[in-house]
């Protein structure tokens, strides 16, 4: 990892828009514009576009390209048809996992996976040191800008973009030419909205972001980004996933292929056998108090600590304080009562199910 | 983009505003501040009748992004504290020198006051 922090092709249409900078990942990106609060409701209501060049994107191919990829993939790309993808998760040896990712099958033997911004030099290492004959990875990370166009108004705003193009379904991902432009179109997002993204060539990214803005997309920056996504429960590495915890801790047993033979699927396969000791709970608040945050003391009732959290925030669509901890089994039930300690005070909380925001 | 920095108030270097009558300071956080902060969602009080130094952690404004320390401008005892906030957290936002007042302290040491910024000066501390 270089210490210098990069930034997107869009860096200087965030700062001419007002965002509020701020590092993450090792990238320089808008926190928010006007307010995380109407970014976040903009994205359940009408349409919103964020910055999401810092992610990364790999091609894969070959012959042997299928079978390779299942191998180090938790989910059953043999599955997919042509132009289908699916949330799938890298693990290590003993099941943890490095990184949750998108693969698309782009070809009858290629691949297009988009991976987090923090994990693109680690996954390629990974992925580059267990590559066989007859396949080949090329990061394509620096090639593209990328835009997350979501919410329920993202077709009228796509249709204003690009007049007589049809988006691809749902977890399908497309490849358009707009006004001369390669572009590759993804159904898919991070919101919990109907929505896709958008990759163009670096130079042209703040072509589009003005034109998506233009056509009724409000700029939204990672603070609504990270509300969207933990009201859904979607994991964020380096959060929620770490190296020692494994999808089915995490409760993303669904997209593990265990019938199938990928790293770590043995360990897997012994955990939901036994059942594992422990799970990431949804907890929402039932009292009043400050938002919970990232590493906040997990409390029962009686006082003892079980756990942090491992994300937490005010949820805007609630209103109420909502995180994610991962709990001792037997206290992961929803119903079960917690309390969640802010500098020594505690606020009455319980687990309840996934998601948090449901339509 | 410029905010606001009313006449008639003291300002601090953690950018509260001080508004003193009588020896009783009331307490809030600038525009600038809240700007920077971007929306309130819970203000974490102290109780009344706390005893505090200038510079101890006065009281916590949670945005949905990060909890920040308000620290206290003065030396005094918590006399007030703007109860209201615990339903509208979105007043600091939105009037920041009227509804979304902190507390009031009655103040021990009156000197302090002297090292408080005035408005001009606030505004080239701002700037």
């Amino acid at each position: 990892m270089s210490d210098t922090i990069k930034s997107t092709p869009l860096c200087e249409k965030h700062v001419a828009l007002g965002g509020k900078m701020v590092p993450f990942a090792g990238w320089n990106m808008p926190v928010q514009y006007t307010g995380i609060m109407d970014e976040h409701k903009a994205v359940r209501e009408t349409c919103g576009v964020f910055d999401i060049s810092h992610m990364g994107q790999f091609a894969v191919s070959g012959e042997a390209a299928e079978a390779w990829l299942n191998a180090m993939l938790t989910n059953d790309i043999a599955k997919l048809a042509i132009g289908q993808g699916q949330y799938t998760i890298m693990l290590n040896e003993e099941g943890g996992v490095i990184d949750d990712m998108i693969v698309y099958r782009d070809g009858e033997t290629s691949y297009f996976l988009v991976v987090n911004a923090s994990m693109i030099e680690e996954d390629y290492t990974w992925l580059e040191s267990r590559i066989p004959d007859g396949v080949s990875l090329v990061n394509r990370s620096d090639e593209f800008a990328g835009l997350a166009v979501q919410g329920p108004q993202c077709r009228e705003v796509f249709a204003r973009v690009a007049p007589g193009i049809e988006l691809p379904e749902r977890n399908h991902i497309s490849h358009v030419v707009i006004d001369g432009e390669n572009c590759i179109l993804c159904r898919t997002g991070y919101t919990g909205e109907d929505g896709f993204e958008f990759f163009c060539a670096a130079k042209s990214g703040i072509r589009w972001f003005e034109a998506f803005i233009n056509a009724g997309a409000k700029p939204c920056g990672l603070g609504a980004r990270d509300s969207l996504r933990l009201e859904m429960c979607y994991p964020l590495n380096g959060s929620d996933l770490a190296p020692d915890k494994t999808p089915v801790e995490a409760g993303l047993g669904f997209f593990c292929a265990l019938d199938t033979e990928f790293t770590g699927a043995d360990v897997l396969r012994r955990q939901k056998a036994e059942g594992p000791s422990m799970r990431l709970a949804a907890i929402e608040y039932t009292g009043k108090g400050a938002p919970p945050r990232h590493g906040y003391p997990v409390l029962l009732p009686d006082g003892t600590k079980i756990g942090e959290l491992t994300s937490g925030g005010q949820s805007p669509s609630l209103g109420k304080g909502i995180g994610l901890a991962y709990l001792p089994a037997a206290h992961a039930k929803p119903g079960t009562e917690l309390e969640i300690e802010i500098r020594g005070k505690r606020v009455p909380a319980v687990v309840v199910k996934k998601p948090f925001y449901k339509k | 983009m410029s905010s606001q920095i009313p006449d008639g108030l003291l300002y601090s270097r953690e950018h509260e505003w001080i508004d003193e009558e009588n020896g009783v300071a009331v307490v809030g956080i600038t525009d600038h501040a809240q700007s920077e902060l971007g929306d309130v969602v819970f203000v974490d009080l102290p109780e009344p009748g706390t005893s505090i130094a200038a510079n101890d952690s006065l009281a916590v404004v949670e945005s949905v992004k990060a909890a920040s320390d308000v620290y206290s401008p003065l030396s005094g005892e918590v006399i007030e504290v703007n109860e209201e906030l615990a339903n509208e957290p979105g007043a600091v936002n939105t009037d920041p020198y009227g509804a979304g007042w902190i507390c009031k302290i009655r103040i021990s040491d009156p000197s302090e006051l002297d090292s408080l910024l005035t408005p001009a000066d606030y505004s080239e501390f701002c700037s």
